[in-house]
């Protein structure tokens, strides 16, 4: 059986980056006994694949990976047992049974995630917020993408699906996953340098909030939360 | 939470930040308020192989089993941090507090190599202490060393208040004891290392004087306070089962050299090799309990989570209840997903079994160290092994599936011949020839055997002590010798050679047998911007041979000279419990090629059992 174990990066652990976490849970899981589920070979590796993974200095409310159980454990209990043998920085917020196919893994259905931005050194101009809702405003943002062999243009606009000032800070709902991916630092980066704003004048905070399944039909979006696509297990 | 020393645009510009914020699992936070003694404890290099040193996990553990003493863990910045903390001026900290290290009681340092002094300087400055002893006032920690090299202290005397020479399980806390008693009693720093210099195995630098010939040899080294002894007899634990050991180590977030649970199961050697240092340092050979290293595997497996487990000792074959323990950590990890890794094992049937359980055999290698290529040089050194025993292992290792074997060698040893050289690369030729003489349809393609030799460096405390090195040169030339003779063997697409670097050895050299005035090329050296030595991309040999010539000190006179029966070496006010007529003893059989028997097989009285445990007593009671 399937299990899905959503979890919260923060603190120090934000530079802690992807292949260190995978480590930590792979020793977590031993720690807190959780019967994971082993491949076969001489070199037997734990079936555990994480939905997205999160950049260094980030930090995140809703990161999500995925497990094999041999036996079923208690949700809550479980929960509490990892987050016993857990560190300042990772917190285990829930473990849930998911559907057993493959193409049901968080990495395969991911579409979107949610980030909240904040200044964290320097300031803003004072009508920045504005600024932000005049540059969302815009039908088209086209910005020079760099992959590892070639850069080009895209829009990305069609990628940001949700922005909202909030307060001091700004949530942006963004494509993510396999198919499309946006990163909340490329959003910001081109909104300072179209709003002809120093980039070394201020630097930002990213913190994911959530990540999303698209479980919609004929084209119209209807993002869900990982989490909420798993059931509690009781034993 | 946490506050870290290092800001986000600090950490996000340099290599590994998970270097520097510490809170990895089972790393020890206390209230600093509440503690008396703060002491920080560092291995001299970069944290990933810092983290995989046992020794700093023991001492870490038994300091912070006391409540008034609060142990934290210290590395030596990377070259990019090291950098910025010198241009904003950031104090040196300790990964848990994240607090200066100024700040502390203590400063322990372990010295596991000598290629490390530049690095132990450069722990010092950027904790803005002052270098040498002498300049240290109540305001900075009490800066004290350990390890393997402290068995010559020498050239590192000036910058060390203290050196601790043996195993940290014993005196520790009688000194951490003598420390509170005399914080706040309004005595001197003086005062406080005199009480320290009474403890049997503790050393205060300052409070001797090394006299010197005019030819540059020790005349005399004496005391110079009534409170330091003559000798200083070093420390060791006769009862290792009932020594504190950590079950819960730290486990590092990013991956160290060593990730994994590492099982001690027993100091010391009995085989008695004439090179090796702690072959005689950690005499005499002692066993932990069987059933005590069981309940350590559970329980450190359980506490770390690490998928792996490892058996740390000297010579791991030596170990009496060895088929017991490695038979226990099969059945009950193996199906567990844990892997069992068994270094130092004499390649024979039983541990080839074991081996094939454990480890994939088409991709693992087997290691032998026959050190020596001939069996006349292998006798000099007093290796037990003799080539059939290397042959009939690899034979039978290749019957049982393998094809790759490693095979280490020394150059440079005493009284080394041409003949003894190539004999490498023949000995090499003659493990690949017995692969080939497995029919061709039950061998699986080409053999490959890797040799490498590393430079002979000789150690304080071994029989070698006397024996004079040779130039780089020299070295380079032998090693071309060999590879030389490499291409002329048959199966020499069979074979690989690697060899080191000849100008790291020459350092060692110096450092391993050097003075009080090596202490100076040392200073010099990490002045003109020598760092993290042992690391290939960092090693500066021009900016080193300008310190020997900035300081005058002499390398020639270190490494060429043959040392003399009666030379006072710096060292020998250590008391190892190994006599002095003993090493000269086996230097003198050395020569002749006359091997000396085991602990086990015939005491050859070394002196050992003067401490009254071990091997020396097995069998005795």
């Amino acid at each position: 059986m399937k299990a899905r174990i959503k979890f919260r990066k923060y603190g120090a652990l934000r530079f802690i980056g992807h292949l260190d976490v995978m480590r930590f849970f792979q020793k977590l899981m031993r720690r807190a006994d959780i019967p994971i589920a082993f491949t076969g070979g001489y070199s037997p590796h734990m079936i555990m694949s994480f939905a997205s993974p999160l950049g260094i200095g980030l930090t995140s409310d809703g990161e999500y990976l995925d497990i094999e159980l041999t036996a079923p454990v208690d949700s809550q209990e479980a929960v509490k047992r990892m987050n016993e043998e857990c560190v300042e920085g990772i917190e285990v917020l829930s473990i849930r049974q998911i559907q057993d196919e493959k193409k049901m893994t968080g990495m395969t259905i991911l579409a979107a995630a949610d980030y909240l931005v904040s200044v964290k050194r320097g300031t803003l101009p004072e009508n920045w917020k504005e600024r932000f809702s005049d540059f969302m405003e815009q039908k088209e943002i086209r910005v020079i993408k760099q992959t590892k062999r070639s850069e080009r243009e895209v829009d990305i606009r069609p990628l940001i699906y949700r922005w909202e000032i909030r307060g001091e800070s700004v949530l942006l709902r963004l494509a993510a996953g396999s198919a499309e991916n946006l990163k909340p630092d490329l959003v910001m980066e081109t909104f300072l340098s179209e709003s002809t704003v120093p980039e070394e004048s201020v630097s930002f905070a990213y913190h994911r909030l959530e990540m999303y399944a698209d479980m919609g039909e004929a084209g119209k979006r209807n993002l869900v939360s990982l989490e909420s696509l798993g059931q509690e297990m009781t034993v | 939470m946490r506050k870290l020393a290092l800001s986000d645009e600090i950490l996000l510009n340099i290599e590994k930040p998970a270097r520097y914020i510490g809170g990895e699992v089972n790393s020890v936070m206390k209230d600093r308020d509440k503690v008396d003694i703060r002491f920080a404890m560092c291995f001299p290099d970069v944290y990933e192989i810092g983290m995989s040193h046992l020794g700093i996990q023991i001492l870490y553990d038994m300091f912070n089993r006391r409540d008034d003493v609060w142990c934290e863990r210290v590395y030596s910045p990377w070259v990019d941090l090291d950098k910025v903390m010198r241009e904003k001026k950031i104090p040196l900290f300790a990964l848990e507090s994240q607090d200066p290290v100024k700040d502390f009681d203590f400063l322990g340092i372990t010295i596991q190599f000598e290629m490390c002094y530049t690095n132990i300087l450069q722990i010092l400055e950027l904790s803005h202490i002052p270098l040498h002893a002498a300049d240290r006032t109540d305001a900075d920690p009490i800066v004290i060393g350990g390890g393997p090299c402290t068995y010559n202290p020498e050239p590192l005397a000036e910058f060390f208040d203290l050196f601790y020479i043996g195993e940290g399980e014993t005196v520790y806390d009688e000194l951490l004891d003598a420390y509170k008693e005399w914080k706040g009693s309004g005595k001197s720093r003086k005062e406080f290392l005199e009480r320290a210099a009474e403890i049997e195995g503790l050393y205060v630098p300052q409070f001797y004087d090394a006299v010197y010939r005019e030819d540059g040899t020790l005349l005399s080294f004496t005391p110079n306070n009534a409170h330091a002894p003559e000798k200083i007899k070093k420390q060791a634990v006769m009862e290792v089962t009932d020594s504190p050991y950590p079950m819960k180590p730290v486990v590092p977030f990013i991956k160290a050299t060593q990730d994994r649970v590492v099982l001690e199961i027993q100091r010391g050697c009995i085989r008695g090799c004439r090179f090796c240092q702690a072959g005689m340092i950690y005499r005499p050979t002692r066993e932990r309990n069987v059933e005590k290293l069981k309940e350590y595997a559970r329980a450190m497996l359980k506490n770390t989570g690490h998928e792996e487990i490892s058996l740390s000792s000297l010579s791991s074959s030596d170990y009496s209840e060895l088929k017991e323990l490695v038979t226990f950590l099969i059945d009950e990890f193996k199906d567990r997903g844990i892997n069992i890794s068994l270094p130092s094992l004499r390649i024979d049937a039983f541990s080839l079994d074991v081996m094939s359980r454990v480890q994939d055999i088409r991709k693992s290698s087997l290691t032998f160290a026959p050190e020596a290529g001939s069996q006349r040089m292998r006798d000099v050194i007093n290796k037990g092994l003799t080539e059939e025993d290397i042959l009939e292992g690899a034979g039978q290792a290749f019957e049982g599936g393998w094809s790759k074997v490693k095979l280490y060698f020394m150059l440079g040893l005493p009284t080394e011949t041409e003949e003894d050289m190539r004999e490498i690369a023949r000995l090499s030729d003659r493990v690949a020839r017995r692969y080939y003489e497995i029919p061709k349809e039950q061998r699986k393609g080409k053999c490959q055997i890797t040799a490498s030799s590393s430079f002979f460096v000789p150690k304080p405390f071994t029989p070698f002590q006397w024996a004079s090195m040779l130039s780089a040169e020299e070295y380079t030339r032998r090693a071309s010798v060999v590879r030389e003779e490499f291409q002329a063997q048959l199966n020499r697409k069979s074979l690989k050679y690697n060899w080191h670097d000849a100008q790291t050895t020459v350092l060692e050299g110096v450092t391993a047998r050097g003075d009080r005035k090596v202490g100076r090329v040392i200073e010099e050296a990490y002045r003109l911007g020598c760092l993290f030595d042992s690391w290939t991309e960092c090693f500066r040999n021009d900016l080193w041979m300008q310190a020997f010539e900035n300081t005058g000190v002499d390398i020639d006179f270190y490494n060429l000279r043959q040392r003399g029966d009666d030379e006072l070496f710096p060292w020998d006010f250590i008391d190892i419990g190994v006599s002095r007529r003993f090493l000269r003893r086996e230097w003198e059989r050395a020569i002749k090629g006359e091997i000396t028997p085991n602990c086990r097989m015939q005491c050859s009285g070394c002196g050992a059992a003067s401490f009254g445990g071990g091997v020396c007593y097995e069998g005795k009671n």
